[in-house]
């Protein structure tokens, strides 16, 4: 018995990503913003995953601030959010070990499991992981020296947000099935983050104040990273209700 | 001194353990782990002495007082009736909030949040409605018109670590205790709740429900967090050892062994498949260990 999800996708299939860097320029206007409680979860869980990520002590004594704004949530936010401040971070220039790559994987009640949901399939399932994996390394080193006791280094997870109840048989399978796709998910932003990185070799300047914006759909992001004389590393999360 | 990287071995100088812990805390710990062994003699994968103590609060309708090691938890629930919302009319509702007062832990300072506590606030609330253990349908009175709003509040009192497990242990304690109070319907039409004062003169009017009882609870969620640090796995951490090795798992089972929740937000160690394997056989066994001393504790309860 297959799934049938409205906007005709396969289970396997995720939403198209566009991730673009750099497009605007506008001035940041009046927003009103709460602050709720799923605020804070995600600001934790989004300093925790990418402060694994950035090698902070190439810069010693700066401040990185990180502010994600989301202007529209269609589903998956979490994942979007950190698959965003990852493009964000590379295009600021700040030195990391690996992009992160985020996934959502849920299970209908039927026990199909499905990836990448919009907002109102989310409200349905049963159950939802998200996931995180570190970008699959490709190494100058022979075959074999990237793996920690028989596995591969991305096959690791980064981070892990579950909601709702599911057996541990599932899980491991939403495990199985998020691989395969941050894999796939992996080889596109390499390729597409190549392409626009241009030939600015001033992107590690750290003295001057920088302001970056990422439009990842429905996702905005803006990154400080300046000298403070203070190691600090922050995040901030907000959305805007219309 | 020739003595600070062998400090850990020269029992002599008592001095030397104390100042190598406060210097070098990893490589403190590092070298217990080697031995497989932690700081306070246990092995790696057991946690610390739980107990809990039901009926903590006297003034609330339930309450539990958890602790496992030095973490204390206080949890305590205020029934109010309320009126249901519209698209649930026989339901009634669960509202959880976790505190971490200035008293809990040096870090949190008087008048300033601790960053933690809006974290496990959400956390508990998100794991103890999705896992089912409260059926809201029994906090309904009168459909449509009445309904329980149950208040859960969780005080922390000792922060040692793995502080959403003190907590989940320490709600699901206090739900296990709870009495729903008596009520009936006064001339007004409202429901109000029959007061220890009345209890022995006859009752104008009937009680809304005969007498107190106790709330049904389906499978129950337990908790435990682990701290992954190479290829080491350590449950229930310390404080102490939650600030050296950064990287938590925490996982949420229900007593059929059902994943309620799996929680690593991040942390420079990556959770490979087998790592997870390995940290879900650790939480079913302490899922057997805490149903036990809950079981235990509600028999004590009833005993008196």
């Amino acid at each position: 018995m297959e799934v049938d999800r409205t906007d005709g996708r396969t289970p396997n299939q995720r939403r198209p990503v566009a991730c673009t860097p750099r497009i605007l320029h506008r001035a940041h206007g009046s927003a009103s913003w709460t602050q709720g409680k799923p605020e804070r979860e995600y600001e934790m869980v989004l300093k925790k995953t990418l402060q694994s990520i950035c090698l902070l002590n190439v810069h010693p004594n700066t401040t990185t601030s990180i502010v994600i704004q989301v202007v529209n949530d269609d589903g998956a936010l979490l994942p979007c959010a950190i698959n965003a401040a990852c493009a964000a971070l590379v295009d600021a220039g700040i030195p990391l070990k690996h992009l992160a790559v985020a996934i959502c994987c849920c299970m209908a009640e039927c026990g199909h499991i499905f990836l990448d949901p919009s907002k109102i399939e989310e409200q349905k399932v049963k159950a939802f992981v998200c996931l995180v994996f570190p970008n699959s390394m490709v190494s100058v080193l022979p075959q074999g020296s990237l793996r920690s006791g028989g596995e591969l280094m991305e096959h690791g997870i980064i981070t892990s947000v579950t909601h709702g109840m599911m057996a541990v048989d599932d899980y491991l399978r939403c495990l199985k099935l998020g691989r395969a796709a941050a894999a796939e998910l992996s080889d596109l932003s390499r390729s597409s983050l190549k392409l626009k990185a241009g030939n600015d070799p001033s992107k590690a300047a750290i003295t001057r104040l920088k302001t970056f914006m990422t439009a990842n759909g429905n996702i905005y992001i803006y990154i400080y990273h300046y000298l403070s004389g203070l190691p600090i590393f922050k995040i901030l999360f907000f959305q805007i209700y219309p | 001194m020739g003595g600070s990287a062998n400090g850990a071995t020269d029992l002599s100088s008592e001095m030397e353990v104390d100042a190598f812990r406060r210097l070098f805390p990893l490589r403190f710990h590092e070298r217990h782990l080697v031995e497989s062994v932690r700081p306070d003699a246990r092995p790696l994968g057991k946690s610390r002495e739980t107990s809990l103590a039901l009926g903590a609060v006297g003034s609330a309708d339930g309450s539990a007082l958890a602790k496992i090691g030095c973490t204390t938890m206080l949890a305590a629930i205020k029934m109010e009736v309320m009126t249901p919302a519209t698209e649930a009319p026989d339901e009634g509702c669960v509202a959880i909030d976790f505190h971490m007062p200035a008293i809990c832990s040096p870090i949190v300072r008087p008048g300033r949040p601790a960053e933690a506590a809006p974290v496990v606030s959400k956390q508990l609330s998100d794991t103890i409605l999705s896992s089912g253990m409260i059926d809201l349908k029994q906090l309904s009175l009168v459909s449509g018109k009445a309904a329980w709003m149950a208040y859960l509040d969780i005080y922390c009192l000792d922060a040692d670590g793995a502080l959403f497990d003190a907590a989940l242990l320490a709600a699901a304690a206090a739900f296990s205790h709870l009495q729903i109070p008596v009520v009936s319907l006064n001339d007004d039409g409202r429901i109000v709740v029959v007061s220890k004062q009345n209890e022995g003169e006859k009752l104008k009017n009937k009680p809304v429900n005969e007498e107190k009882r106790k709330l049904k609870l389906r499978s129950i969620p337990f908790a435990l967090t682990c701290i992954l640090h190479k290829n080491y796995i350590l449950a229930d951490p310390t404080a102490e050892e939650e600030s050296i090795m950064e990287t938590l798992i925490t996982i949420v089972l229900d007593s059929s062994c059902q994943l309620v929740s799996l929680y690593k937000p991040g942390g420079p160690a990556f959770a490979f498949e087998s790592v997870v394997q390995d940290c879900i056989a650790l939480s079913r066994q302490r899922v057997r260990e805490l149903q036990t001393i809950l079981n235990e504790a509600i028999s004590d309860m009833e005993v008196d």
